[in-house]
């Protein structure tokens, strides 16, 4: 140092390697952000855009005719996040588990068949399992009748207590593979030692999954739980592509993506409201944003990390 | 014809190919990309032929999507020349908005009656926006080899219809009525705007739920829930998750009797089905009685306020409100009626049909379309849904109406 203060040299390739990113993201979703929580201040009168402060959040909390919908989506939406986090990740986790074994055989073949529906379009795998769980041309009736278990099968889809469940299983099914995939690489990251030091302790088997394992992979656990919570609260497309944007029947498949476009595009002879679309949109950008600060300060802290 | 008209269409482009630089191109916005073809091939070959110069294309996109798509563009000023036109509160909004031209002065206008073009005015009628192009009638359509094979004669009452589905339900060889609930719009569409007009006595009933006179919770808004109850015990199996396109194809595979309808169904299941199909406007309570219809005002073609071309697109306009417009428009869709007041004789018997029903019955809309979905709760949608859930059973007749007057109430101050 020398005792010289030296004036900071500006960095003139950071900025311009960050600056296409850092353009490119302001563009197309910085500015639309705010641009959307700023239109969520607006009312239409005439034809005319006119400030009204907090009126479309009065109304969206205030008013029973929005406030009996947004409670039932959130509901709804927060029951979807439910059975994503208990069927998902334990299969997600599991069957990483199993693939990880080194003795398991065609085990690339499995990771790219599990993985595969999480790639399809949404479009594909809505119209795949309403097909598949059809009571007129699908297999699941037929399936059921041939094993004698015909009086269990109902048509899902179309009754109000299933149809969410439902929904929430295909939507397992389609991206079980992002944890899968996450935890696998996870797990190979486990050096060898230390699962060898583990067994020279008598830890083997399963309890070098639970005991040792287990707590390595805890960070990448924490990540998949907190993407999985945005995709649910961002979810839209499979409900739109199997429920319409009505989410049948009645209402009880209506999370808040479908909620939000319904009121923002409108639907049928219902016109389009983008300022109260916005207010919706505004309140699932704090909805996300609180699980996340959840995760963040509440959780994520006191994840122990190991480094090897 | 078709090939001459190809022919023409061939013709013209080579003709008009070469003066290309000249030429106006008039863009299409619409719902109807079903109709792609019949454009492409029938209309504007045609209309291209008689005024060279002019160059029309044909842009549909999809229809759930079309009204979102077509906001968006007309505010950034990409849309089309002309507008394909949804009926009542969606059009007249974009007139109020400046985005469709005022068409109250265009020849072609006199060729349609006042209520033909009452679904595209301003609520006083002074200033109308588009030209009307169809309207849709709706009835049941029929299995007649399922009917003969049965016996069942052609119900006209409405104990009749019910003894029909008996005889079928008894039978077996047949589902008694093809509908699911699953897209929710059937059972609203096809079902309570079908037989509705019956009990509400058509625009008598719907004029006075507009001033108040009449509530939804009255006898006759409430009836035709009430049938549509009992409609449950003659459904397929599992037709809570049956959506619109099971239903179709259930009844053009032959294995439904009767199929509740609207007449744009015509086209597709001339092309599906391999039996003989009738059709029977919905049944009336007695022998007797007057029948009221649903024929409903349903597609018209506005002008795009913005449009650098709008002296060539009123010239089409203009067009579509010919004889030679109404009759290429009518046999190729039929099962969309013209709404102009030519006389435009119909090949299809099935169409024949259904249009037969406006001389013998009144005409009148659907209950719903008209001013009443303009706020929020909107009457349509929660029509859907409480048809849908009274079919199933989850809900009676009674609270469905109650409901829904309830949410009309709640902003609609002639039912306040």
């Amino acid at each position: 140092m020398g005792g010289i203060m030296k004036f900071p040299k500006i960095k003139w390739h950071i900025i311009v390697f960050l600056a296409p990113a850092v353009l490119v993201y302001t563009a197309i979703m910085i500015f639309p952000l705010f641009n959307t929580l700023r239109l969520a201040l607006y009312v239409e009168v005439d034809q005319m855009r006119v400030f009204a402060g907090l009126e479309n959040f009065r109304r969206l909390f205030g008013d029973p005719i929005w406030a009996d919908q947004f409670w039932n989506s959130l509901g709804n939406n927060l029951w979807f996040f439910v059975v994503h986090m208990l069927v998902q990740n334990p299969i997600g986790i599991a069957l990483a588990a199993i693939l990880s074994h080194p003795r398991l055989r065609f085990a690339a073949l499995y990771r790219s068949a599990i993985f595969i529906p999480t790639i399809l379009s949404f479009v594909i795998v809505g119209f795949a399992w309403k097909l598949i769980l059809s009571p007129i041309w699908g297999i699941a009736p037929d399936m059921l009748d041939a094993v004698g278990l015909k009086s269990l099968y109902a048509p899902w889809l179309g009754k109000e207590e299933y149809a969410l469940t439902t929904l929430a299983l295909i939507s397992v099914w389609q991206f079980v593979g992002i944890p899968l995939m996450l935890i696998y690489a996870a797990l190979l990251s486990i050096p060898e030692e230390i699962l060898e030091a583990g067994e020279v302790d008598g830890i083997t088997g399963s309890s070098a999954f639970w005991k040792i394992k287990l707590p390595l992979i805890l960070p990448s656990i924490g990540i998949i739980s907190i993407l999985t919570f945005v995709g649910n609260f961002n979810a839209f497309d499979l409900i739109y592509t199997a429920q319409g944007a009505l989410a049948g029947p009645n209402f009880s498949t209506d999370i808040l993506g479908t909620f939000m476009y319904r009121t923002f595009f409108g639907f049928q002879l219902q016109l389009g409201d983008p300022h109260m679309g916005s207010a919706i949109a505004t309140a699932m950008f704090g909805i996300i944003l609180i699980g996340i600060c959840i995760y963040l300060f509440g959780i994520q802290t006191r994840l122990r990390r190991y480094q090897f | 014809m078709k090939r001459n008209l190809l022919t023409m269409a061939l013709l013209g482009s080579t003709v008009l190919g070469s003066a290309a630089a000249a030429d106006v191109t008039l863009t299409i916005e619409s719902w109807r990309n079903d109709d792609l073809t019949l454009w492409q091939d029938k209309i504007i070959p045609v209309f291209e032929a008689a005024n060279p110069g002019i160059k029309v294309k044909f842009t549909p996109s999809a229809p759930a999507e079309y009204n979102a798509v077509l906001n968006a563009k007309l505010d950034a000023g990409s849309a089309g020349d002309l507008i394909t036109c949804r009926p009542f509160d969606t059009s007249l909004q974009l007139y109020e908005a400046g985005n469709l031209a005022d068409l109250s002065d265009l020849g072609g206008m006199a060729n349609f009656s006042d209520v033909a073009k009452s679904a595209w005015q301003t609520d006083d009628g002074s200033a109308s926006f588009c030209v009307p192009m169809a309207s849709v009638i709706h009835g049941f359509i029929y299995n007649k080899e399922a009917f003969d094979e049965v016996g069942v004669s052609v119900p006209q009452t409405e104990a009749e219809f019910f003894a029909a589905l008996d005889a079928f339900k008894e039978d077996g060889s047949y589902l008694p009525m093809a509908m699911g609930t699953n897209d929710q719009w059937e059972a609203a569409t096809m079902g309570y705007q079908n037989i509705g007009p019956n009990y509400w006595k058509g625009e008598e009933g719907r004029l006075a739920l507009i001033s108040g006179e009449q509530s939804l919770t009255d006898e006759a808004w409430v009836a035709p829930y009430q049938t549509l109850a009992k409609w449950n015990a003659y459904l397929g199996d599992g037709f809570e998750a049956q959506t619109y396109p099971d239903s179709q194809n259930i009844f053009t595979l032959g294995r439904a009797a009767i199929y509740p309808a609207g007449s744009w169904e015509i086209t597709g299941f001339n092309a599906q089905a391999e039996f003989e199909m009738g059709a029977f406007k919905p049944p009336v309570m007695n022998s007797g009685d007057t029948c009221y219809i649903s024929d409903h005002t349903d597609i018209a073609m506005g002008l795009n306020a913005a449009s650098p071309n709008a002296e060539a697109a009123r010239t089409f306009l203009d067009w579509m409100g010919t004889a030679e417009f109404a009759e290429i428009y009518a046999n190729a869709l039929p099962g969309f009626f013209s709404l102009s007041s030519h006389d435009i004789p119909m090949q299809d018997p099935l169409a024949q049909e259904f249009v037969s029903w406006r001389g013998e019955c009144e005409s009148t809309i659907r209950s719903t379309y008209q001013i009443l979905s303009r706020g929020t709760p909107n009457l349509e949608n929660d029509t859907w849904n409480a048809s849908a859930q009274v079919i199933k059973g989850a809900e009676t007749p009674e609270d469905a109406a109650a409901r829904l007057q309830a949410g009309l109430a709640t902003w609609y101050a002639p039912q306040q």
